[in-house]
């Protein structure tokens, strides 16, 4: 599977207000469910989700099982300098993905 | 046959059996006549993404935020893998998809002249994989498959619906017989909710008037993206009638029938579904 699809405007004006969107591709077993024959599914999700901004961090999010498979996540910053987002998402079995995005701030 | 019947009950008895039939057959008459309003005309029609809540709109609109996309990825991937012992990937012979496949899934299931038969976009893939690359064909339902079959479809965006091919006729035919015919433990056919009773509510679902135009699609309650074979599989199972084996001709005649029923309307694959 592709891994992550992410929203970041290319440009931007100082003090702006921008939204950032990531989805990242992955199945989110709950760990609640059982197979035809009675033997429980092991839990594997993604529990954790970090944003940074020029190697600042400026939003993270703790998931549980509740949440669907390929989590969507989206929130919002202020555009204050060009750079970086780095996106890291880290989850059960040692699952870890990284993605980044670049913006120009005029 | 009903007078052979009827002669063996006592006279008083057959007037009331009489009677009966003929409630019988007025019953049957009043209430199957709303199953019988025909067709959806062409200027009703419309694509389930219309009975969708805003926030479900704005995910399928929006390609960073549609997750069928990460299935399309996936599938321009595999369209430039070269597989299988002819070593050939889906790109030496077909090229740039963006152009050679633009339309193609707006037309499909297609006549093949060599099997007689209409084939849907996912046989073709495994027709193509068997024949010209001579690899395995890939799993109904697999990631791989689904991931080639909505990159293709995926081309189409906004094209309209074609349904024109006269080879066709006998199997849009066919499954209309399936579309139109009551089955199940239920007692259902498609007509009953997608013709006469669209719009309105089914445990608090509104009812779709079941045009395949964004297939395959992500559905929220799969939590994946799935075919068109797996949504009428659904609605079988729904139905409590017995589904087809993934394949069957039975379904490949209602994905024609069913897309000839929305011919003109546009093409949104990968669409996003509660």
């Amino acid at each position: 599977m592709a891994s992550a699809l992410i929203n970041v405007p290319a440009k931007a004006k100082r003090g702006e207000i921008i939204a950032i969107k990531t989805l990242i591709s992955h199945h989110m077993e709950t760990g609640f469910r059982h197979t035809e024959t009675g033997v429980p599914i092991p839990r594997d999700i993604v529990t954790h989700f970090v944003a940074t901004y020029n190697g600042e961090e400026i939003f993270s999010a703790r998931l549980y099982p509740a949440i669907a498979a390929n989590p969507f996540i989206t929130f919002s910053t202020v555009a204050t300098e060009s750079g970086t987002f780095e996106f890291n998402w880290t989850g059960d079995n040692g699952f870890a993905a990284t993605e980044q995005a670049k913006i120009v701030v005029e | 046959m009903a007078a052979r019947h009827g002669s063996s009950l006592a006279p008083g008895h057959e007037r009331t059996f009489v009677r009966l039939v003929v409630m019988v057959v007025v019953a049957l008459f009043t209430t199957t006549i709303p199953g019988l309003t025909g067709d959806i005309p062409v200027d009703k029609r419309r694509s389930t993404y219309e009975q969708m809540s805003a926030d479900t709109k704005a995910m399928q609109d929006e390609d960073t935020a549609n997750p069928g996309m990460l299935w399309v990825l996936d599938g321009e991937l595999a369209w430039r893998t070269r597989t299988g012992p002819a070593g050939r990937s889906c790109a030496d012979c077909h090229g740039e998809a963006s152009s050679t496949m633009k339309g193609v899934a707006a037309r499909y299931p297609a006549f093949d002249p060599k099997r007689g038969a209409p084939v849907d976009i996912e046989e073709r893939i495994n027709i193509c994989r068997t024949e010209h690359q001579r690899a395995p064909a890939l799993a109904f339902e697999s990631n791989e498959l689904l991931a080639l079959s909505v990159y293709v479809a995926r081309q189409s965006r906004g094209m309209p619906i074609e349904s024109s091919d006269a080879r066709l006729t006998p199997f849009i035919s066919a499954g209309r017989d399936i579309f139109e015919r009551r089955q199940g433990q239920l007692n259902l056919a498609c007509v009953h909710c997608h013709n006469d009773n669209w719009g309105q509510k089914l445990a608090g679902v509104p009812i779709p008037q079941g045009h395949p135009t964004g297939y395959p699609l992500y559905r929220l309650e799969w939590q994946t993206l799935g075919s068109l074979q797996r949504r009428l599989r659904n609605c079988l199972i729904g139905m409590r009638a017995e589904s087809y084996p993934y394949g069957a001709p039975e379904y490949v005649a209602l994905e024609t029938f069913l897309m000839w029923r929305a011919r003109g309307m546009l093409m949104e694959s990968p669409a996003v579904r509660p």
